[in-house]
């Protein structure tokens, strides 16, 4: 007769770290891992590995001489980063990035929701609409840039000329330094097709019963709007908050391109549309202190996480996750 | 062997040909920018490796298989069809694929110099015997650094001021007013020949065409906007602030700068319906390519060429263009230095020019002839091969372009030549938008230009 043997004490739940070596008894688990593989790779030689390498350059003198190798690479120690407090253009290229991103993140939000809740209601020729919304997405920035010169042209630019039809004096989008920042926020609202798509998606997954049982109890349309398509779809709204944060604050191709690049006269370079990564570009590779354009690279990234941080604890109080936090 | 190891050895399998495919790829784009394979031949025992030289025409083609023949028959030359791009040659300065010669625009070269990137040429001139007498002085002055030359320079694009007759006529200003010696009466000219209907800006009167051409508005006072070895800034000396104010109120008069740039943008300076052809503008400084495209795109204008000419009537024009230049860690520095003195040779330039008049001939369009940083090449060409094309206005054009080039100056290099340009533009572009008085934009582009100058020599 079998018996079982009994300790004193019963054994606890195994650890985290051991359930997850125990994983790769699974023949699934080694499977995965190797799908994953070429992005861990991708990570640590094109992401990590620059990244930590760019906080090393930071404190270093790093320049043509350092890459060439005719000269050490030596250390200045903070010298950078106490530059970065002194350089006029480093507040200039700042406050530009902000205000930028502070236009163009609730002005893309806005737009793309309205049209995604347009298209969640028309039915069968949504995928027509939704392809013709997409299309300025997959349209190349450069592209889009140049369209920004001919079409916000203060004198002949299609946008001033459709404003004239309606008796509205057009500003002088592109050498303003007023009206520079929020022509090129028009163009990002332009391209929105990305974001309207997720929202779309996500108004799809908003339980109908929910609408039903609001118009029941007499719930009007916006508060239906307001009490359940939000909170439904906040996550999506949370998650392009982030995205579309994050790209502002790394805006570069299309001012680059119609106001620094060989798109422009090369002799136009306006404060207006100074952005953060076009002037931490022009450090490393037009003025060529690669050391000092780490340090601005650092700065960024560190701006960056703390806005993201910011923006994830108060997501708290306002996302709703279906089944509990996420 | 247990299906442990199987699994292991299939991971490392996977790892291996994850890295086998990006380095295959890395690997493909590097061929790719290498561009010509070596010959199937054999014959080549030497290889040339230049970088730089971008789109090429009938004359750049032609040179270069001058001066690829003047290697030899055992010499290849791998010469890529990219422009010059910091940031590719910093690319390739770290992957130790130091190219052997490049080609860029003299402007940049003192940045790489004071950074110990490129050779003096010194021992190549020496080698060789390349007699620097026949380069234009002031051209060389734009490659010498610290009283070494850098680089041997090649075309020069020197700026003379275009008048467009049928607008002077129209708007009734003789063309003894559109000149630049005299400011005061310039400036009535340019209100006059600049047209303003309905609100809207229709016709610019004289385009002082800054940022871009500011240097020659402060040498209009002999001045310069740095010191001859280019290691101090003179960007906010009374001069400099004096022509920024002039040239500014050039542009205010047309309603302002918002209003004059984006009038300015829609013009296509290339094609038929230039803004000569088609009356949009009265006059204004330009580089001497476009006498050429306007000889083929638009024959019939009635223009007239003229010298940007100093305070006290005497001509002065802005010299810049393109130069050839040896890396420091180039294999065949040797090769590469018969190589751009072939390419700079007047042989070579007759040779092209003798080859683009013939064709011009042939295609029925104008020869304005070549304007290179070789004063014999110059000469040769215009005396030997030039024949006038029969328009008054070309004729005329070419002429003047064949002696402009003694009057030249050039900007002299600096260590932060990058830095110290966009200092100046950002400060011109300050004032055109209203941000800051001409006194303080140039004070900030001083500081500017100054502080990097001094961290770079």
């Amino acid at each position: 007769m079998a018996s079982v043997a009994t300790s004193g004490t019963a054994p606890g739940p195994p650890s985290r770290a051991r359930r997850w070596f125990s994983g790769f008894r699974e023949r699934e688990t080694w499977t995965a891992y190797a799908f994953l593989a070429p992005w861990f790779l991708g990570f640590i030689f094109l992401t990590a590995g620059p990244m930590i390498a760019s906080a090393y350059l930071s404190f270093t003198n790093y320049g043509i001489e350092q890459i060439a190798g005719f000269s050490p690479t030596e250390s200045v120690g903070t010298e950078h980063y106490r530059q970065l407090f002194n350089d006029d253009k480093i507040r200039l290229a700042l406050k530009n990035t902000f205000v930028f991103t502070l236009m163009m993140v609730p002005a893309t939000m806005v737009v793309a929701l309205v049209l995604a809740m347009i298209l969640s209601r028309i039915g069968r020729a949504a995928g027509i609409f939704r392809t013709i919304f997409y299309i300025p997405q997959i349209t190349p920035p450069v592209a889009a840039a140049v369209l920004l010169l001919v079409l916000f042209n203060g004198q002949v630019g299609l946008v001033n000329r459709a404003l004239e039809l309606v008796g509205i004096q057009g500003p002088f989008w592109t050498t303003d330094p007023s009206w520079i920042k929020p022509s090129l926020v028009i163009l990002s609202v332009w391209s929105v097709g990305g974001t309207m798509v997720i929202y779309l998606a996500a108004l799809h997954g908003v339980p109908q019963q929910l609408y039903e049982a609001a118009a029941i109890d007499g719930a009007s349309a916006w508060r239906r709007f307001r009490d359940v398509t939000i909170p439904m779809i906040s996550p999506a709204l949370f998650f392009t908050f982030i995205i579309l944060t994050l790209a502002g604050l790394n805006s570069f191709t299309e001012a680059y391109t119609a106001y620094f690049g060989a798109g422009s006269t090369g002799a136009d370079s306006p404060d207006a549309a100074l952005f953060y990564a076009i002037y931490l570009f022009r450090q490393a590779f037009e003025f060529f202190n690669l050391g000092f354009a780490s340090a601005m690279a650092w700065l960024l990234f560190l701006i960056s996480i703390t806005i993201t941080l910011i923006q994830v604890t108060v997501s708290r109080r306002f996302v709703f996750y279906q089944g509990g936090q996420k | 062997m247990s299906g442990r190891w199987i699994r292991l050895a299939g991971f490392a399998g996977t790892i291996a040909l994850s890295v086998a495919i990006m380095a295959g790829l890395a690997s493909a784009q590097s061929d790719a920018t290498v561009g010509k394979a070596p010959a199937a031949t054999g014959v080549a025992s030497r290889t040339l490796n230049i970088y730089g030289m971008g789109g090429r025409d009938d004359v750049a083609q032609g040179r270069l298989d001058f001066a690829t023949d003047a290697l030899g028959s055992t010499v290849e030359v791998s010469n890529p069809v990219n422009g010059f791009n910091d940031q590719a040659f910093l690319a390739r300065l770290a992957a130790g694929d130091v190219p052997d010669l490049v080609y860029l625009s003299r402007n940049s070269v003192g940045t790489y110099a004071a950074r110990n990137a490129f050779l003096p040429l010194a021992n190549c001139i020496r080698s060789q015997s390349i007699d620097t007498k026949q380069y234009r002085a002031a051209a060389l002055g734009e490659v010498r650094y610290k009283g070494q030359i850098y680089a041997l320079p090649e075309f020069t694009n020197q700026i003379t001021l275009l008048v467009n007759q049928d607008v002077a006529r129209a708007a009734g200003v003789a063309m003894a007013d559109i000149q630049t010696t005299n400011w005061k009466r310039l400036r009535a000219a340019n209100k006059k020949l600049l047209k303003i209907e309905d609100g809207r800006l229709t016709r610019i009167g004289f385009d002082p065409k800054i940022p871009e051409f500011f240097p020659l508005w402060v040498k209009w006072f002999g001045k310069d906007l740095i010191s001859k070895d280019g290691l101090k800034a003179q960007l906010n000396t009374r001069e400099a602030v004096a022509a920024l104010a002039y040239t500014v109120s050039l542009i205010n008069d047309h309603g302002g700068w918002n209003r004059f740039k984006a009038y300015r943008d829609t013009f296509d300076f290339f094609g038929r319906g230039n803004p000569f052809a088609r009356n949009q503008i009265g006059a204004m400084p330009f580089e001497s390519f476009i006498y050429n495209v306007f000889a083929d795109n638009s024959p019939q204008i009635d223009l007239v060429a003229k010298y940007f000419t100093n305070r006290k009537g005497g001509p002065i024009t802005l010299f810049s263009g393109s130069g050839w230049a040896i890396p420091r860690g180039a294999r065949d520095q040797d090769l590469a230095c018969q190589f751009m003195k072939a390419m700079t040779s007047v042989e070579a330039w007759k040779k092209v020019g003798k080859a683009r008049f013939d064709l011009r001939k042939r295609q029925g369009r104008a020869f304005t002839g070549l304007y290179t940083a070789n004063t014999r090449a110059d000469v040769a060409v215009f005396e030997d091969i030039y024949q006038p094309i029969g328009k008054k206005a070309f004729d005329d054009a070419v002429t003047l372009l064949v002696r402009a080039p003694r009057y030249g100056f050039a900007i002299p290099l600096s260590p932060a030549s990058a830095e110290f340009r966009q200092a100046w533009i950002d400060a011109i572009n300050r004032v055109l938008n209203g941000q800051q008085s001409p006194r303080a934009a140039l004070d900030q582009a001083q500081r500017e230009a100054q502080t990097a100058i001094d961290k770079a020599k």
